[in-house]
């Protein structure tokens, strides 16, 4: 207890910490993002830590796409129930009633009605006025430009080149009327320091990020783990067993699976420090093209 | 987290240890436009194999048709992340990249070089412990190095490596070198970086990267990554006072009372006696609460939440400290300011001030004077312009708890708001509180305004009339006056033309002269309702935030803002004093109406159509309303 100044993982701790009381205190009607994936499941572990021994001040927000892998939902309601917190799930309904899907419709069409057209119906409908996300500056170059509190106008519209000057730890959290904050906690995290906290924290997440035998079928170099029956099969295709896992999770006929034989933790951030590619490599809906972050967050994307 | 570390009993935690141990260096790069500040960050990515093959493959598909080094890689392209980016080929945004080599851990801030985006370079700044100027040797040092320099200083990044680039452009010639790091040092002696040292590299072709360039023999210092990942930048924030700012009041039920925040310097253990500072009245450290269970003593940077032995009226905002080592606790200080928007800061305007986690209304008393970035001369000012670096007084509506900001970032650097858009305007830093401010009172007399209003049997009140020149605000004014009077109450005009020709007859129409007539008036205003009056004060008054200023000013004074709202065309059919005419014909600049804007009241207690009734029926209407 002589410690005289903080570790690397206490320091990002803290300072997560320190950002999630923050918005808290400033705004009316906060939420949180909760996709399940590790990012969320650490951005949890921190507002729990936040606001002890009171309960977290707000609830947290999951918009369901309908094809979300069994076992993320499993998890959510599990997380849910053992912590009690306050879970909004949220689907597109006219997404429903046309029945989008990323397959006869695209993976563009289907994120954009069931994801970012969803969202902004759920943070309307709860009128949030801040919102807050698990999004990391190292995932993605549009990330790395972000603020940790990140300004949307009236639409959900993010103005990159006119983003508000954030010096220190000085937020802006003011608002006009229909505006409302994007607040990025673990904006200075890397996967792998998510990783380690998870590790050193003991915090569940998702099975299938520990590799096991699944069912995948390959597809342009890419796994896709076969979830349920209403992925279509090619011609002449038939799903065999592979091991594999995830580095990220999402909608799973959207999400390229690694062969892994990494089954726990030590092993995963072992195999990972000898990794030669970014995670997101993994997920189809970013190389549309270069800046299709950047155009999907203006539209109001996390 | 609980301070203390596993037992590294396998591979993983032995490594994980190792990690742990690693110290972290945030570091900024700034300099001029095309200094090639992102081409070096990829470059240090790139030789250090941090750039992983899939991001190397899109990058050598982008690279077509752009300037390349051996690699055949346009390394600007790792950072600049934004299209408009791309497409100009310029950074507009600082961009965050995160590597770590066996030694350290580095969180990098590309910043932009254009002065337009000076803002977000300030930002880069305000969190990075060093920061690597660029310069290219073949232009030397220019105004942009200079300004950076001295924001960095402003900010109080204490490390700085001068990069000359592009050093193969000038055939690596050591006069070139020598003659650019002379001239910087010259410019940057007064600026008091602790550390500054200079290396010639060519990010794009690699030299003094990782390892010394046989181009250049006769550089004898570090190269470049050896150097950041050596360099000692450590501060003991822990080793200073305590400072504790209140973010949030924790409290689950009645049971349970306590603050949460992060120590923002120094330490705290249980059983230790602290200060608030808005109250001045002690408490006892009774628990340091954490999800990990309680600490018995938490140090600088740690969030966690606070339980003191007795009740006491803390809100967020408060500061605690240890007694006999408080923070200034004033409503004047003198700081430094970059202002950061387009629409120039004058004083006596009103903004919103944060600092910590208080928020206060806040104007500048006193602009003293601007630094020239380029030479660093302090000239005379009204207003601060946009990327302008100023020394201002400051006022603040409420007493704030707050250090100099070079004994406490944290506690000493603050921002300012736009009231009405909600937009950061500046950012300043505390060079110190005015001592006269600590034990300012107003001087407060037996006979007060209760007492002289008693004697008129009248209430004191500012009935504030604003409109367009023409608009019938002095007709009215004049009217009512006239009624009060025979009513046997007190009452006086402050008219715009008349206070013009007296008291603010040294005042233009230039927008800074304006926001100062209008502060005059308000505070003249102010004073004779204090002695008792019922003031009218008949001013155009065209802008929201100056007559809300006004209102500000008015404090406790019972204040209505009476709109006359009469159409343009009838105030010019009308112009009484020929001043449409003139405006029209150019000899009158910013003319209300004309060539200025005038803007209508969002919120005012009463509007008096001007053209839909006679003044004495208008007067009539203010008179009801006003319940006398």
């Amino acid at each position: 207890m002589n410690q005289s100044r903080l570790t690397h993982l206490q320091a990002l701790e803290a300072e997560s910490i320190e950002i999630l009381r923050e918005v808290a205190a400033s705004f009316e009607r906060p939420v949180m993002m909760y996709s399940i994936g590790k990012d969320s499941s650490v951005l949890l572990h921190l507002a729990r830590k936040a606001f002890f021994p009171s309960k977290i001040p707000f609830p947290l927000l999951h918009v369901d796409t309908t094809f979300k892998f069994k076992e993320m939902i499993a998890f959510r309601d599990k997380t849910a129930a053992d912590y009690g917190f306050d879970l909004i799930s949220h689907t597109n309904p006219d997404g429903v009633r046309d029945n989008i899907n990323p397959f006869t419709h695209g993976s563009s069409r289907y994120t954009d009605i069931m994801k970012t057209q969803a969202l902004r119906q759920a943070l309307n409908a709860g009128r949030y006025d801040a919102a807050i996300g698990g999004a990391r500056r190292d995932e993605e170059k549009s990330r790395a430009k972000e603020r940790v509190f990140s300004h949307r106008n009236a639409a959900h519209a993010w103005d990159p080149k006119n983003q508000r000057p954030e010096l220190w730890r000085t937020f802006n959290a003011r608002l006009n009327p229909g505006e409302s904050m994007r607040v990025f906690p673990i904006s200075n995290w890397t996967e792998l320091d998510v990783w380690t906290y998870i590790y050193s924290e003991g915090i569940p997440i998702v099975p299938l990020y520990f590799a096991k035998p699944r069912a995948v079928v390959e597809r342009s170099g890419t796994l896709i783990m076969v979830d349920d029956e209403r992925l279509p099969l090619n011609p002449g295709e038939t799903p065999r067993e592979e091991t594999v896992r995830f580095r990220t999770l999402g909608c799973y006929p959207l999400t390229g699976a690694i062969r892994s034989n990494a089954a726990d933790l030590p092993s995963i951030i072992m195999e990972m420090q000898a990794s030669r590619t970014s995670e997101r490599e993994g997920r189809l809906i970013d190389s549309d093209s270069v800046g299709s972050m950047e155009k999907k967050k203006q539209e109001g994307y996390f | 987290m609980s301070l203390a570390m596993a037992t590294p009993d396998t591979d993983l935690d032995l490594w994980l240890a190792q990690q742990t141990d690693k110290s972290l260096l945030r570091f900024l790069t700034c300099g001029s436009v095309d200094d090639g500040k992102s081409t070096l960050i990829g470059r240090l990515l790139y030789d250090s194999q941090l750039i992983l093959d899939d991001q190397l493959a899109s990058l050598r598909k982008e690279s077509h048709n752009r300037t390349v080094g051996d690699e055949g890689i346009d390394f600007s392209l790792l950072v600049d992340g934004l299209v408009a980016e791309r497409e100009q080929g310029i950074t507009i945004d600082v961009a965050y990249r995160f590597f770590s080599t066996d030694k350290r851990k580095f969180i990098v801030a590309d910043t932009p070089g254009h002065e337009q985006y000076t803002r977000n370079m300030a930002t880069g700044a305000s969190n990075a412990d060093l920061a690597l100027l660029l310069i290219d040797a073949r232009k030397g040092v220019l105004t942009q190095t200079r300004r950076h320099s001295f924001i960095l200083s402003l900010i109080g990044v204490k490390h700085v490596v001068l990069v000359i680039n592009k050093i193969d452009l000038v055939d690596y010639d050591q006069a070139t070198f020598d003659r650019i790091v002379a001239e910087y040092k010259a410019f940057a002696a007064p600026l008091g970086f602790q550390t500054l040292s200079a290396v010639p590299v060519s990010a794009l072709r690699g030299d003094n990267i990782l390892t010394p360039s046989d181009k250049t023999p006769w550089f004898n210092g570090t190269p470049l990554m050896p150097y950041l990942e050596s360099i000692d930048v450590a501060e003991d924030r822990t080793a200073q006072k305590f400072r504790f700012p209140v973010q949030w009041v924790n409290r689950p039920n009645l049971d349970f009372r306590g603050f949460s925040g992060t120590v923002a310097s120094g330490s705290v253990s249980v059983g230790d006696e602290v200060l608030i500072a808005s109250s001045r009245k002690p408490a006892v450290i009774n628990r340091i609460v954490t999800m990990d269970g309680d600490l018995p003593r938490a140090i600088a940077g740690q969030a966690v939440t606070l339980v003191l032995d007795r009740e006491v009226d803390i809100s967020r905002g408060d500061v605690l400290s240890h007694p006999g080592h408080t923070p200034e606790y004033s409503n004047q200080f003198q700081a430094r300011l970059i202002w950061m928007n387009e629409e120039p800061a004058y004083p006596g305007r009103s903004y919103l001030l944060k600092i910590g986690s208080q928020t206060v209304p806040a104007a500048i008393t006193d602009l003293k004077f601007r630094t020239n970035v380029n030479t660093l001369d302090q000239t005379a000012a009204t207003k601060v312009d946009l990327n302008e670096v100023a020394t201002v007084t400051i006022a603040t509506d409420k007493p704030l708890a707050f250090d100099p900001y070079a004994s406490n970032p944290l506690t000493g650097g603050f921002i300012l708001i736009d009231r009405l858009s909600n937009a950061t305007l500046g950012a300043g830093t505390i060079d110190f509180g005015l001592r006269r401010a600590q034990n300012l009172t107003y001087q407060s007399f037996d006979v007060n305004r209760a007492v002289r209003a008693q004697m008129k049997g009248q209430t004191p009140r500012i009935v504030w009339f604003t409109g367009l020149s023409g608009s019938g605000k002095s007709s009215v004014a004049n009217i009512l006056e006239k009624r009060l009077t025979a009513e046997g109450r007190h009452a006086y005009i402050l008219d715009g033309d008349n206070v013009r020709h007296g008291l603010n007859k040294d005042l233009g129409f230039t927008e800074a002269a304006r926001v100062e007539n209008i502060r005059r008036v308000a505070e003249v205003a102010r004073l004779m309702a204090d002695a008792g009056l019922i003031v009218l004060v008949s001013f155009i008054s065209p802008f929201e935030k100056e007559r809300r200023l006004a209102r500000e000013i008015a404090g406790d004074i019972d204040f209505t803002e009476v709109y006359v709202d009469t159409p343009i065309e009838v105030c010019e059919r009308r112009d009484p004093k020929g001043l449409y005419r003139r405006a029209r014909a150019g000899e009158i600049k910013n003319f209300t109406g004309i060539d200025s804007p005038f803007e209508a009241p969002s919120n005012p207690e009463l509007v008096l159509h001007g053209a839909d009734a006679e003044p004495a029926a208008l007067a009539d209407e203010l008179h009801a309303f006003l319940k006398l």
